[in-house]
């Protein structure tokens, strides 16, 4: 088969460059394959985060020709035809080096999350719920922390409020434990105040970007800033909701 | 370079975890449960250890969907599957402990599939006589890793990620902690502590068909060696019978097991079902011996036997192997794996959602309309440290072991979804063994400086080099070896050629260079990981040597069928004065009587008592 040229970010903190980089490709390739081809044969110092190849973990999103995806599930023959191939590490994350960022901004996010609450189980120490409510939150628990949806909301990336937002993956972890059939807490004032759920004006780009398809905003932002609105800004937000026909044109919250 | 040790960080803890895969997140969650100032590192961020990648379920004997199971037929089949060679303690404790387990993450917020009743769901697997696989469609390790993650964060341990270990520190003949580095900064840390708890998983990146990522280079196995302690049954490796096998590049991912539980089979190029002509005289009794049965069985009928593509794992991949040897295998040297003739499109993809986009990204496949391929690779180490069954601890004083690095529960081979139930029953154990052996310490244990220096010396060698191999050719002259001559099927000869070319890599690997940068970068990580490759490589290879018979995963060509008196045996691995690889037969005491029972017991004997 053809032999295809990289441009890849090479550099740290300090600063760095785009490297070119040409090597074979071979039948169903992926991305990630010709990486760890460059790295053997060209850069042995070259840096990439990966662990399972199969997009089950999460670990080697970056932005490919300018779209943020995961490296592993990029095939070879999707990108186009001709022309170099631009790699480069998520641009909302500080850099560490390569295609290497520092995320630890998000697991920060979780911890502030209060944690699952359950109420006692049934007396034989099971609990019993039926498969269309585990759905709902199923969906969300799909997640792989790729955190490609943090990288590309523009309220993080172009706007830079990580003070204020915890981005689209913590809305939907939110989500997760507010929808939990067996949960008993109550996370929509954090969602109001700590959480920053006003600032998601439901441009959906986070879910365009989600390698597990889950449908960040509909399913599951646009609910809990409802919930908001219900809790707080009563019963205005229910007229407008009545006008507007459902949650999707709401005023944000 | 001078190095002074007063200048390294030091951080100290009483207990440090090196892994943060389930077993690693168990065993911390009960280090801090026993008030221990607890410490985790791990290779990679939390939340992607292998763990992660885990699919089709994790086996408990809950009894939610058939009323008939309970603990002891759970554990006669984990004993059979096993070849009889499980530690019989281990056995027992996992499988009467796995349902409280698999409880507590349901109270921890996993969200399992659900019974029409509402209760946890169970799915087959091969060599489990009824359904016993909690799951979550076929991302059970997601579900697992990440409700440990949610829940552990909040139960004040550290965690360390992207943090290597690199070798343990003694005193006096007792683990006083560790050094390793940040792979990010090539920072080198102390951590001082009482215990050290190993949960590192297995060495599968030995071979280049495998479906492990690049963590599994058999660290936890090599610190240990290296640091005194004993290796057990390591000739026991498991090679899956459904990796794939097209594209190249993703050859060894795996394909669930999850696929024929769900009713998928295997045929070969002419169309034959051939397990059928593969069922093992021990299990005749209990499988089905025509496809009108196996597809009762499939539709629910209770009294029909199970499908011969659920027989254990090394059953199916010799016969895989077999049926490409004599000309029957698939256009890219597999078996046929076919789930889309047997349910509809919409149950395959309610069912094995990731198997169908998995085929659809890598393969360009759509499984919900035609067939897999598929062919073995190396998937788990049955083998691993050895540890006392209740404490979890190894033959080092204070150092402890768990999960898939740990060895005893599966024997010469482990069922499907007993490594998920062995991470959260053993992880747990092995917190409550460390934090009663720090009671009882009289001292807190200190390193000297001499060793700390010592191992900061050898791993910053490699950046230090003028010349030498590339670490990642190394690597591959490795997996070469260990294809050619450590692989599903094995002989005499054959090994002790693998054994020596093996140990004429010793050089090579202490000779690599790279560059010299220690900032995350992947050569000089590999230059490091070499030694553990080589010395599990080598265990593997010597004690499968040792072993003259053919039981579970080990298969000798020049040794068929099992020996009684390797049945009462399992071959011990040490390292010797000079740093070899050294293997011993080491007898096995008598079963208990009670135990004994269970596992010959008839299945009528054992049923039911399940609520
Ligand atoms: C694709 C796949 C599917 C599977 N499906 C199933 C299934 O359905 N059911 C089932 O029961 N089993 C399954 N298994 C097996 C099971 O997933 C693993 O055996 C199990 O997850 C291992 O868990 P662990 O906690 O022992 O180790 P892991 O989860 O592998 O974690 C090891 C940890 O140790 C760390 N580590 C290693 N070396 C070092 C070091 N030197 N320094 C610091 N940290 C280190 C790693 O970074 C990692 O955090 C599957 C395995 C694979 C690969
Ligand atoms: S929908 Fe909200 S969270 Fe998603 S990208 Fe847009 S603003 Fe961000
Ligand atoms: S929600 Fe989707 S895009 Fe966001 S972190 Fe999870 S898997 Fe990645
Ligand atoms: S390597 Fe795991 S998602 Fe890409």
């Amino acid at each position: 088969m053809a032999e295809r040229t990289f441009e890849i970010w090479r550099g740290d903190r300090s600063g760095g460059e785009f490297k070119e980089y040409t090597e074979e490709v071979d039948e169903g390739m992926v991305v990630l394959d010709m990486l760890h081809r460059i790295q053997a044969r060209q850069a042995n110092d070259l840096s990439i985060r990966w662990n399972c190849k199969a997009g089950k973990c999460g670990s080697c999103s970056m932005e490919i020709n300018g779209m943020p995806r995961l490296a592993c599930m990029t095939r070879m023959n999707q990108l186009p035809a001709e022309g170099k191939i631009k790699v480069q590490p998520m641009k909302t994350f500080p850099l560490i080096k390569d295609l290497v960022t520092d995320v630890s901004w998000n697991y920060r996010q979780n911890e502030r999350i209060r944690p699952f609450k359950p109420p006692a189980p049934d007396s034989d120490g099971k609990y019993r719920f039926q498969q269309a409510d585990a759905d709902r939150v199923q969906e969300f628990r799909k997640c792989i922390e790729c955190f490609l949806c943090q990288n590309t909301c523009h309220v993080l990336r172009d706007h830079r409020k990580q003070e204020h937002f915890v981005g689209p993956r913590f809305m939907i972890r939110v989500a997760s434990l507010e929808m939990h059939p067996l949960d008993t807490d109550d996370r929509i004032p954090d969602l109001k105040n700590e959480f920053g759920s006003g600032w998601c004006n439901i441009t959906r780009c986070c879910t365009e970007v989600c390698p597990e398809s889950i449908n960040i905003t509909d399913n599951g932002i646009i609910p809990m800033k409802e919930r908001v609105v219900d809790r707080y800004y009563d019963p205005v937000a229910r007229i407008l909701r009545a006008i507007t026909g459902g949650g999707k044109k709401l005023p944000t919250a | 370079m001078a190095i002074d040790v007063k200048e390294l960080k030091t951080i100290e803890h009483d207990v440090l975890v090196v892994g943060a895969g389930g077993a690693g997140l168990r065993a911390a969650i009960e280090c801090s449960a026993q008030g221990l100032n607890t410490g985790v590192v791990t290779k990679s961020l939390l939340g992607k250890a292998h763990t992660v990648m885990a699919e089709g379920g994790m086996a408990a004997a809950l009894g939610n969907v058939d009323r008939r199971d309970n603990w002891k037929i759970h554990f006669r089949d984990t004993m059979r599957g096993g070849k009889f060679l499980n530690n019989w303690r281990m056995a027992e404790l996992h499988a009467k402990q796995a349902p409280d387990r698999v409880n507590e993450l349901e109270r921890w917020g996993a969200v399992f599939d659900r019974t029409p009743d509402g209760l946890i769901n169970q799915r087959n697997f091969g060599g489990h006589r009824y359904p016993r696989l909690a799951h979550v469609g076929d991302r059970t390790g997601l579900e697992l890793i990440r409700t440990l993650q949610d829940h552990g964060i909040h139960q004040g341990f550290s965690v360390y990620a992207e943090f290597c270990a690199l070798d343990l520190l003694l005193d006096d003949g007792r683990v006083a902690g560790l050094v390793g580095y940040f792979r990010e900064t090539g920072e080198f840390v102390v951590f001082k502590t009482k215990a050290v708890i190993f949960a590192t998983g297995g060495g599968g990146k030995c071979w280049r068909v495998t479906s492990n990522s690049w963590e599994y280079t058999g660290d936890g196995f090599g610190l240990a060696l290296r640091a005194g302690a004993e290796l057990q049954d390591m000739e026991f490796t498991q090679f899956h019978p459904t990796g794939m096998v097209w594209p190249l590049s993703v050859r060894g991912i795996l394909v669930t097991e999850g696929v024929r539980g769900e009713g998928g089979i295997l045929l070969n190029n002419k169309g034959e079902r051939f397990m059928f002509n593969y069922i093992p005289e021990r299990f005749k009794s209990e499988t089905a011996d025509t496809e009108e049965e196996a597809n009762r069985w499939l539709a629910g009928d209770k009294n029909a036997r199970r499908p011969p593509e659920l027989l254990t794992r090394d059953v199916v991949a010799r016969a895989i192997l077999a049926e490409v040897k004599a000309g029957r295998g698939s256009p890219k040297g597999g078996a046929f794996l076919d789930i889309a003739s047997r349910r509809s499109a919409e149950d395959i993809k309610r069912k094995l959602p990731s198997m169908y986009h998995q085929f659809k990204v890598l393969a360009e496949l759509d499984i919900t309309q035609e067939p897999m391929q598929v062919g073995p690779t190396l998937h788990y180490f049955m083998g691993g440290i050895r540890v006392d069954a209740d404490s979890q601890m190894s033959s080092l004083p204070g150092l402890f072991a768990c999960g898939e690095c740990s060895a005893g529960l599966h024997g010469a081979n482990r069922l499907g979804g007993n490594s998920l139930s062995d991470l959260i029953v053993f992880g747990r154990l092995a917190g409550l063994g460390a934090a009663e052996y720090i009671k009882g310490l009289e001292k807190t244990p200190a390193p000297s400086d001499e060793q700390i220096e010592a191992i900061v010396k050898e791993a910053t060698a490699p950046l230090h080099r003028e010349t030498g191999p590339n670490p990642f050719q190394v690597h591959d002259e490795l997996q070469e070896i260990m294809g050619e001559h450590v692989g599903i099927v094995r002989e005499g000869p054959s090994l002790e050629e693998g054994i020596q070319k093996l140990e004429g890599l010793r050089e090579k690997v202490a000779a690599v260079k790279a560059h010299p940068s220690a900032q995350f970068n992947a050569g000089w990580n590999e230059a490091l990981d070499l030694r553990n490759l080589l010395l599990t490589g080598l265990a593997v290879a010597k004690a499968a040597k040792m072993r003259e018979e053919s039981r579970g995963a080990h298969t000798r060509l020049d040794f068929e069928g099992e020996r009684e008196e390797w049945g009462k045996a399992n071959v011990v691995v040490r390292l010797g004065e000079d740093g070899g690889v050294e293997v011993r037969r080491v007898e096995r005491p008598d079963p208990p009587e009670e135990l004994s029972k269970i596992a010959y017991a008839t299945l009528e004997e054992l049923e039911g008592g399940n609520g």
